[in-house]
C-alpha cells in the first residue's frame, strides 16, 4: 500500500489519528534538523486542524481523501499559521494573508500542512544553496547538495517525514531535487495546477507538482490539486485523471542528445537498465533525434531571467516586505531595499533580464528566444506523433558536493540542461527512481509526455514500480 | 563577443533598481560576462520566418464579468504588513 493510503487506513481504523500523525512527523523533523530541509513550523495551526479532523472522523462525519495526511509546502506556496519567506531576505517576516489555492485543495480532502521547506532564494538555483537561511543537505550524503531549487522538499519526502511534499517547477526545481533524493517527482503540464498563491518566478513556465515515494501517491495528490482556478487564468480545466492499471504497451524514445559522452556513466548506466526493463515489460524503445535540444538552455536563460526582472519588480520595500534603513528618497529605498534584500543569483537575473529587454538587445535575444522556443515546440510535436513518452537522465551527473559549483554560475546553470526543455514547452515531466551510483547517490528517469498526458506517464512509472 | 563594463553593469543596477557595492560590481561583471556568453550561441540558430511563442497554454482571451467582488483580505490586514503607514495610508519617504 502506498504511503498515503497507509496513512488513511490508519487512521480511519482508529489504530492512529491526525493529531498522532501530525505529531509524529513533526517529530520526525526535530530528528532530522541537520538536513536543514525546512525554514519553519506551522505546528499550533496544523494541531488544531488534526484535532478538529479527529473530531469528524469521532462524529463519523465524511471526511476527504487526505483526512488527517500531514504534508510540507515549499516556502514559496503562501500559508496561513506562519511565514512564506521564500527562502529571502525581503519577504524573512512576512506573514501571509491567504492561502495558495493548491494549499486549500488539499486542505478541503483534509491534509495538513505542518512546516515550510528550504528552497533556493525565490526559486533561483538548482542546489538549494541561495538560499538566505543556508543550503539543504541531500538524504543520502551530508556532503552534497539536495538539488534544487525545491531541495527541502524532496528531502523531506525521502526522509519519510510526510508522506507527500509540495513544489514548484519552472526549469527542473522538482524533477531535479527528486532525482538526487530517489522520490518521484511531478512537473505537470503547465496550467494544470493554479498558481494563485505562489510566489511567481517565471509565468510563461512556472509550475506546480509534487514529491511522493511513489507514482500512486503522486496520482492521488496531482488528482487533488489539478483544475481550473478563476484566479489564475493560465490553469486549464481539469483534465488529469489517473489512468490506474493502464499497461498498455507504449511507444517510448529516448533522447539521443541526452545519452551522450557528456552525460556522467554510472547516470547513463542506471537509464539503460530502467530502459531494458520498460523493454522487458512489452514496450517498444527506439532511439530519436531531437537536435535543437542542445539550444534549450540558452533559450531559458534568456527567457525565465526577462520573465524574472518583471516578476520581482514588486519587491520594493513600499508595501510588504523588508525595507532598508535611512534611504534618504524614494530611489535610494528602492535600490537599497532590493540589494540588500536579494541574493547575488537573484541580482544575477534580474540584471539578465532587464539586459535581454533592453531596447538594441531586445531582437538578439528575447525575440531570438521565443522564435527558438516555437522550433523546439514542433520538434516536440514531431516526435509526439510517433512515440507516447521520450526519456532520458533528469541529470547529467548524480549530487554534486555542496560548494562545488557555487562560484560558477554558468556550471550551476548546466545542471538543468535535461529538465529545461519541457519546461519550456509546457510538457509533462516526471523523475523517477532508477537506481543508485557505487557511491549511493541516487539516480533519476525522466518520462516526458505530449500535453495533457501526465496521467499516461504516472501510469507508466506505477506499471514500472510494480515489476 | 560580448565584453561587459563596469559602467554596463551600474546602468543595468540602475534599470533594476539595486544599488550595488563596489565588490558587488566587480562579481557580477565576471558573472554577466560568463552568462552572455553561454546564451550567445543561441544567434547560430535560424529562426528567419519563425513565429515567437509567448504562452503555451493555446487559451485565449479568458473572459470573467466585470463585477467587483469582495475580498477575503481587508484593506487593516494589508496595511499592517507593510513597513510604515500612517492614517491607513502607506508611509514612503518624500518623493518631491
Amino acid at each position: 500500500m502506498s504511503h498515503i493510503a497507509t496513512t488513511t487506513t490508519r487512521i480511519k481504523s482508529g489504530n492512529s489519528s491526525a493529531r498522532n500523525e501530525v505529531e509524529t512527523a513533526l517529530n520526525k523533523l526535530k530528528d532530522i534538523e541537520s538536513y536543514h530541509a525546512v525554514l519553519s513550523t506551522l505546528e499550533e495551526r496544523a494541531l488544531k486542524r488534526a484535532d478538529e479532523i479527529d473530531k469528524a472522523i469521532s462524529e463519523g462525519k465524511e471526511v476527504g481523501k487526505l483526512a488527517g495526511v500531514p504534508f510540507i509546502a515549499k516556502d514559496n506556496f503562501l500559508t496561513f499559521g506562519g511565514t512564506t519567506t521564500a527562502a529571502s531576505k525581503i519577504l524573512e517576516n512576512f506573514v501571509a494573508p491567504l492561502q495558495a489555492t493548491a494549499i486549500e485543495k488539499l486542505e478541503l480532502e483534509g491534509a495538513i500542512c505542518i512546516a515550510k521547506a528550504n528552497l533556493d532564494a525565490f526559486a533561483h538555483g538548482g542546489s538549494t544553496e541561495n538560499s538566505y537561511f543556508g543550503p539543504t543537505k541531500n538524504s543520502v550524503d551530508q556532503t552534497k547538495v539536495a538539488g534544487g531549487s525545491s531541495g527541502g522538499s524532496a528531502v523531506v519526502t525521502a526522509l519519510d517525514v510526510v508522506p507527500f511534499a509540495l513544489g514548484s517547477d519552472t526549469g527542473g526545481s522538482i524533477r531535479q531535487p527528486a532525482a538526487f533524493n530517489g522520490v518521484v517527482g511531478v512537473k505537470p503540464t503547465y496550467g494544470t495546477v493554479s498558481r494563485y498563491g505562489v510566489v511567481a518566478m517565471a509565468s510563461s513556465t512556472d509550475t506546480i507538482g509534487c514529491f511522493t515515494k511513489d507514482a500512486e501517491d503522486a496520482e492521488l495528490v496531482m488528482s487533488v490539486m489539478a483544475g481550473r482556478d478563476t484566479r489564475d487564468m493560465t490553469t486549464l480545466s481539469d483534465f488529469f485523471t489517473p489512468e490506474t492499471g493502464d499497461t498498455t504497451p507504449r511507444k517510448i524514445g529516448v533522447i539521443k542528445e541526452c545519452m551522450s559522452d557528456d552525460v556522467d556513466p554510472e547516470v547513463k548506466a542506471r537509464v539503460n537498465e530502467y530502459i531494458d526493463q520498460l523493454k522487458a515489460a512489452g514496450h517498444t524503445v527506439e532511439e530519436v533525434s531531437l537536435p535543437i535540444i542542445k539550444y534549450a538552455l540558452a533559450m531559458y536563460y534568456i527567457i525565465v531571467p526577462a520573465e524574472i526582472s518583471s516578476n520581482l519588480a514588486r519587491y520594493d520595500g513600499i508595501r510588504y516586505g523588508y525595507r532598508a534603513e535611512d534611504a534618504k528618497n524614494l530611489e535610494e529605498l528602492y535600490g537599497k531595499t532590493r540589494d540588500e534584500g536579494f541574493m547575488a543569483e537573484n541580482k544575477r537575473r534580474i540584471m539578465i533580464g532587464s539586459y535581454v529587454l533592453s531596447s538594441g538587445y531586445f531582437d538578439a535575444y528575447y525575440q531570438q528566444a521565443q522564435k527558438a522556443r516555437t522550433l523546439l515546440i514542433n520538434a516536440y510535436n514531431d516526435l509526439f506523433k510517433n512515440y507516447d513518452v521520450l526519456v532520458g537522465p533528469v541529470t547529467p551527473t548524480p549530487a554534486f558536493g555542496i560548494g562545488e559549483n557555487a562560484n560558477d554560475p554558468v556550471k550551476m546553470y548546466l545542471a538543468d540542461i535535461m529538465t529545461v526543455p519541457a519546461s519550456l514547452a509546457g510538457l509533462p515531466a516526471i523523475s523517477v527512481p532508477a537506481g543508485l551510483t557505487r557511491e549511493g547517490l541516487p539516480v533519476g528517469i525522466q518520462f516526458i509526455g505530449d500535453r495533457k498526458s501526465d496521467a499516461k506517464l504516472l501510469a507508466l512509472a506505477r506499471s514500472m514500480e510494480a515489476n | 563577443m560580448t565584453h561587459v563594463t563596469r559602467e554596463a553593469v551600474q546602468h543595468l543596477a540602475q534599470l533594476s533598481q539595486l544599488q550595488l557595492n563596489p565588490d558587488e560590481v566587480d562579481d557580477l561583471t565576471a558573472d554577466i560576462e560568463a552568462i552572455l556568453k553561454y546564451i550567445e550561441q543561441l544567434s547560430e540558430l535560424d529562426t528567419s520566418g519563425v513565429e515567437p511563442t509567448y504562452q503555451v497554454t493555446d487559451l485565449e482571451n479568458v473572459w470573467r464579468s466585470d463585477k467587483v467582488k469582495a475580498s477575503d483580505v481587508t484593506r487593516e490586514e494589508l496595511l499592517a504588513r507593510a513597513p510604515a503607514a500612517e492614517q491607513h495610508q502607506v508611509k514612503v519617504p518624500k518623493v518631491l
